[in-house]
């Protein structure tokens, strides 16, 4: 059983300090540290989960990003991935949720078959989660968002069952293989990094597809490991996922940003109460004679 | 896909009547479309006689055409067969900008439709209005601005969509208002039916096998008073002390994502962006320290009362009132004073 697990390298939203928004309201990527978008490491251990249940599974994470990027794909190897691609060009760049969607669909044909695609339900850095849908749009396949459990695989029958939470409360949905499914942060709590896994992998560096580059960006990799381990991430390209640049890029994203204000937090204008019974009783009084609380 | 024509909405349903998003859209989507002077219409997708009673009443929000594909196999939601009728409706009607609530179908739905039709889609906009726009030195006017937060909440962002159609958003529910019906009868939506035609052998490729309704133990959205608690009143002691605040008062209980996270209350309980948007005429913050994703749930309350040991902690700033101190001592001074007011 083939699975493909999305990954992307995010700055860390969450916890925004310091001189990260600039006064003019641009982001200042370089001062945030990044991570592993949270809840696409929820879609790899749900596909680490599978291969405990069926061990021939074979997991593979794909990132498109810069070679920075590929520090999301050397966890995915430390957690249990059996293989990772650095889906990277300059021409990627200032990509929209199509034209991303767009090269990741070139990378996954280029893969070949496969029976599952497991995406983060959204990143944290777009909050969109529009790539799953479109990737799943592109390569003609279902798709199941918003999932919080895997109920049963039938490997045999090329059939899984999900559970999906929706506002009314949960559908149990069962879909035939291919299929993309969108994992949420309830669906489990990720597994931490192997330390047998890290001493193999990390020094693990890339190694482009040869027949597609033309310059001689460094070529480093790990020492000769047997299978099931590999020794280098795959870097692909836009020639090699044969990828159309029209489509990539600025040029592929149908939306484009107007105008970025940051979220300027007022200067405080609350009206300090004293913590008091008098403090209290008058404000409750001011509240009530405003009918704001009921008299 | 060039045109120039309606304003679209996506109408959800939720089994017993439209879903009160789509209504919001259905109202924003009529001042969007009064001011371009297009028609508003709306596009469905489902089952029965009950839904096709409340499609013909969107004519009293101003709606003036339907389209319908109906199909008992619609019946619930699924994203292939619902993707493929939008489609074939959005190709054929040409709208200049189409709407979404941002619900789970919504955001399953819109995006593979917007796949299709390789045109921009905005997910989560907190408002839609109309502008210029220059690319290359074209210009385009009247385009949709869509107006969301983004990075996790610290910026917010205008995209626009002008150069491919339709533009298309996601809208959460509670952003827009809803403007009363008509109550007049004679105002209907014409239903036009959508004759799509369905393959059985790759257009159902979803099996529900079986679906689990939870009664929503609260609709906050609806709460004229909310007592909310973060991780700083979420002690077991000091949550019986919120609770009887909120019932002293006639409040609902709210909380921040990370009470929800630490199991004591439940997803509908919870305030912020990826919970609730709250506008209730009083909300009482209690241990909240007021990170974006929440302030971006409740920041529109007409009162805002916040209660935090913390002076510096940012909910101080978007209150109202402030009061430094422990929520295990205010509240019982607030129930007190309450009580003899």
């Amino acid at each position: 059983m083939k699975i493909i697990v999305t990954t992307k390298q995010v700055p860390d939203t969450h916890n925004i300090v310091g001189d990260a928004m600039r006064p003019d309201g641009t982001v200042n990527r370089s001062a945030l540290p990044t991570i592993f978008n949270p809840e696409d490491l929820n879609a790899l251990e749900e596909a680490l989960k599978l291969k405990e249940k069926i061990p021939s599974a074979h997991i593979t994470a794909i990132t498109m990003g810069p070679p920075k990027a590929m520090d999301v794909l050397r966890d995915s190897l430390y957690r249990g991935a059996d293989d990772v691609i650095l889906l990277s060009d300059g021409r990627f760049a200032g990509a929209d949720t199509l034209a991303t969607s767009y090269a990741l669909k070139c990378a996954v044909q280029k893969l070949g078959a496969f029976d599952l695609i497991f995406c983060g339900r959204q990143a944290i850095d777009g909050d969109t989660a529009q790539v799953g849908p479109q990737l799943a749009e592109k390569l003609g396949i279902n798709q199941i968002t918003n999932v919080c459990e895997v109920v049963a695989i039938d490997e045999g029958h090329h059939t899984i069952t999900v559970k999906r939470s929706t506002e009314y409360g949960e559908e149990i949905v069962k879909s035939n293989f291919p299929v993309l499914i969108t994992i949420t942060s309830s669906a489990n709590d990720p597994r931490p990094a192997s330390a047998k896994r890290m001493m193999i992998y990390k020094n693990i560096g890339k190694k482009s597809d040869a027949a597609s580059y033309t310059d001689s960006a460094e070529l480093t990799w790990t020492r000769d490991l047997p299978a099931p381990y590999i020794n280098y991430i795959k870097e692909w390209n836009l020639e090699s996922v044969g990828a159309d640049p029209e489509l990539c890029g600025l040029n592929g994203s149908p939306t484009k940003v107007k105008k970025i204000q940051n979220v300027v937090l007022v200067a405080g204008e609350a009206k300090m109460v004293a913590s008091d019974e008098a403090g209290i009783s008058s404000l409750v009084k001011e509240l009530v004679s405003e009918h704001i609380l009921a008299g | 896909m060039e045109n120039n024509k309606s304003v679209m909405v996506f109408i959800e349903y939720t089994g017993e009547s439209i879903a009160e998003v789509s209504l919001e859209l259905i109202c924003k989507g009529k001042e969007l479309a009064d001011k371009l002077r297009v028609p508003l219409e709306a596009v469905a997708v489902g089952f029965g006689k009950s839904l096709r009673s409340e499609l013909i009443r969107l004519g009293q929000y101003g709606c003036k055409n339907v389209y319908f594909t109906e199909d008992e196999r619609l019946k619930n939601f699924s994203s292939v067969p619902y993707a493929k009728a939008v489609v074939e409706t959005l190709k054929r009607v040409k709208p200049q900008i189409v709407l979404f609530g941002a619900t789970t179908t919504g955001r399953d739905l819109a995006p593979r439709v917007a796949s299709t039709l390789k045109c921009g889609l905005t997910a989560d906009c907190t408002d839609l209005q109309l502008g210029e726009h220059q690319i290359k030195g074209q210009t385009f006017s009247n385009t949709l601005l869509q107006i969301r937060p983004a990075f996790g909440g610290n910026i917010v962002a205008t995209i626009v969509s002008p150069e491919h159609s339709p533009s298309m958003a996601t809208v959460r529910e509670g952003v827009m208002g809803i403007n009363p019906p008509s109550g007049k009868e004679e105002h209907q939506a014409t239903i036009i039916e959508e004759k799509i035609s369905f393959d059985a052998s790759c257009d159902f490729p979803s099996e529900i096998i079986e679906i689990i309704k939870s009664e929503r133990s609260v609709d906050l959205k609806k709460a004229k008073i909310i007592v909310a608690a973060g991780m700083g009143a979420a002690s077991a002691e000091t949550m019986v002390l919120v609770k009887e605040l909120a019932r002293v008062i006639g409040a609902e209980v709210a909380v921040s994502r990370p009470v929800v996270d630490a199991g004591i209350l439940g997803h509908d309980h919870q305030v912020g962006q990826t919970g609730t948007t709250v506008r209730p005429t009083l909300y009482i913050a209690c241990g909240i320290s007021g990170q974006i994703q929440h302030r971006a749930g409740m920041a529109e309350s007409k009162r805002i009362i916040a209660i935090n040991r913390d002076p510096q902690a940012p909910i101080f700033s978007i209150a109202h009132y402030g009061i430094v101190g422990d929520v295990k001592d205010v509240i019982p001074k607030m129930i007190k004073a309450y009580k003899n007011k």
